[in-house]
């Protein structure tokens, strides 16, 4: 009884300690520094009640289904040998993983609203929703391409640090050519995608796959998944931005 | 209130059916094994629908307002002690910076996948990195970026000349780290930033371009979390050839 009880709270106690920090800073800077009143204490205080249940809840969902589903097929897939279905589900993984990212929807949406002030998009909700979407799949399917990518350098067992080096160059060329207003948002979506699901996810991936190939190590292989998660997507972004303004 | 929990509720389903259907697809088409616990699968996946829906709409009650009034309040000519801001130069925004500084450091130290990742890191290297000082160093960078992210934004320098600089520091610095630290290195500029913070640094960045005058949110406002991810990188490294160095002495 005592542990059930254990489980159920442990992920709200979690969830409050990723609050604490910045509740904690910003209560430092309003009450001493700023020394002002706080505007809309009940809706923040609300809001952030919800933040605590929603992480919490949200957690222990990941934590009950998807998990344990998705590390039994990511070993199983790692351990079949088939490539073609290995390469297709490392894609799907990191896409599907990437759509419901609670970090990338809300910067999205906060983006196109952003577009649309800076009269990038036109300012109205169904421009605005189409922004957010058309960004979050673009960040989906990099995040899949870059899954995929990854797979295939642990199986073919090329370098790290020359594949992100390339890819640090894709970028810096990308950027010559991409439209001003893009470049921010593009910069920021390599950091965005991979929080809550993706990275517990990808790294099962990546340490099963490496443990079941022979004469690699699942450290030095299994690692490295996430750094090309979050080089791709600013490539990708920034191509969405110079398709967006094409139109 | 319950207006808008509706709506997002009714959003995330959309978002979340996909997933499900390409799980199911793979564990029925190409694995063909029947699935275990359907039960905790059908529960679990209505807690993430719920919890997803609850924390997006926190969000936008609590983080994003409180990030962007931060950043108003830290700008006002009545707060900085002077009668305007059309003179205003970069270093007049003290307290912007230290208030970035505090917020880096602070959520990275109580980012727990950062524990986790330095503990592993303590492993690899047999004891010669210690979980703690990877921590500090990745939290530093987190802190460090932040800082100049917002300098970057008072001053509304290009974005792509201080990223050019990073990626010639890492690439600079991955060649004189230790090999095995190099994969974790990389995957830590991902782990550093949690789910809250991220937005908190959009709002914090959108809120500076919006009240600083001459900066723009669009052009401006974005790139925080960008510089949050790949200077713990730097940091993470930094203290690799630390330790690699004040092990080689004392031998």
């Amino acid at each position: 009884m005592k542990k059930t009880l254990l489980t159920a709270l442990r992920p709200l106690l979690d969830a409050t300690r990723d609050l604490a920090p910045i509740v904690a800073v910003i209560l430092f800077f309003q009450v001493l520094v700023l020394q002002q009143p706080f505007p809309n204490v009940t809706d923040t205080i609300s809001g952030l009640i919800l933040i605590i249940f929603g992480l919490a809840l949200f957690v222990r969902g990941l934590d009950m289904a998807l998990f344990p589903w998705g590390e039994g097929l990511a070993h199983a897939f790692a351990r079949k040998g088939n490539i073609f279905w290995l390469l297709v589900f490392a894609f799907l993984l990191g896409f599907g993983t990437t759509i419901a990212e609670p970090a990338l929807i809300a910067i999205a949406s906060k983006a196109s609203q952003i577009a649309a002030e800076g009269g990038m998009i036109e300012n109205n909700l169904e421009a605005m929703q189409q922004y957010a979407s058309g960004l979050r799949y673009t960040v989906a399917f990099s995040v899949g391409c870059a899954i995929l990518l990854g797979v295939l350098r642990i199986i073919l067992g090329w370098p790290l640090h020359w594949c992100i080096m390339t890819g640090y160059v894709l970028v810096i060329a990308m950027t010559a050519i991409a439209p001003k207003e893009i470049i921010g948002i593009a910069y920021d979506s390599g950091g965005v995608t991979t929080s809550t699901i993706t990275v517990p996810l990808v790294t099962a991936l990546g340490v099963g796959l490496a443990a079941s190939l022979s004469g690699r190590n699942p450290m030095l292989d299994g690692f490295g998944l996430i750094a090309f998660a979050s080089l791709l997507p600013v490539l990708f972004v920034m191509m969405y931005g110079i398709w967006i303004v094409s139109l | 209130m319950m207006m808008t929990l509706w709506d997002t509720t009714v959003s995330t389903l959309g978002d979340l059916l996909p997933i499900l259907a390409i799980l199911l697809f793979f564990q029925q088409a190409v694995l063909r094994k029947p699935l275990k616990n359907k039960k905790n699968v059908a529960l679990g996946s209505f807690y993430v629908l719920l919890g997803l829906s609850f924390f997006l709409v926190g969000l936008d009650k609590a983080i994003f307002p409180l990030g962007e009034l931060m950043a108003k309040q830290l700008t006002t000519p009545e707060f900085l002690g002077l009668s305007d801001l059309n003179h205003v130069q970069w270093h007049d925004f003290m307290w912007v910076y230290v208030f970035a500084l505090s917020i880096g450091f602070s959520t990275a130290m109580a980012e727990p996948s950062l524990i986790a990742v330095s503990r592993k890191a303590e492993q690899i290297s047999g004891g010669t990195i210690s979980a703690l000082g990877l921590r500090v160093a990745a939290a530093l960078g987190v802190s460090i970026g932040v800082t100049v992210g917002c300098y970057r934004i008072v001053t509304g320098s290009p974005l792509w000349i201080y990223i050019v600089v990073i990626y010639v520091l890492v690439i600079i610095q991955t060649f004189m780290s230790p090999k095995q630290i190099i994969p974790l290195a990389y995957d830590s500029g991902g782990v550093t930033t949690s789910t809250v913070t991220v937005p908190l640094l959009a709002a914090l960045g959108i809120g500076l371009a919006s009240s600083i005058p001459g900066r723009s949110p669009i052009m401006d406002g974005f790139g925080l979390i960008a510089f949050a991810c790949a200077c713990p990188i730097i940091g993470v490294l930094s203290y690799a050839q630390l330790s690699q160095f004040i092990a080689k002495r004392r031998s």
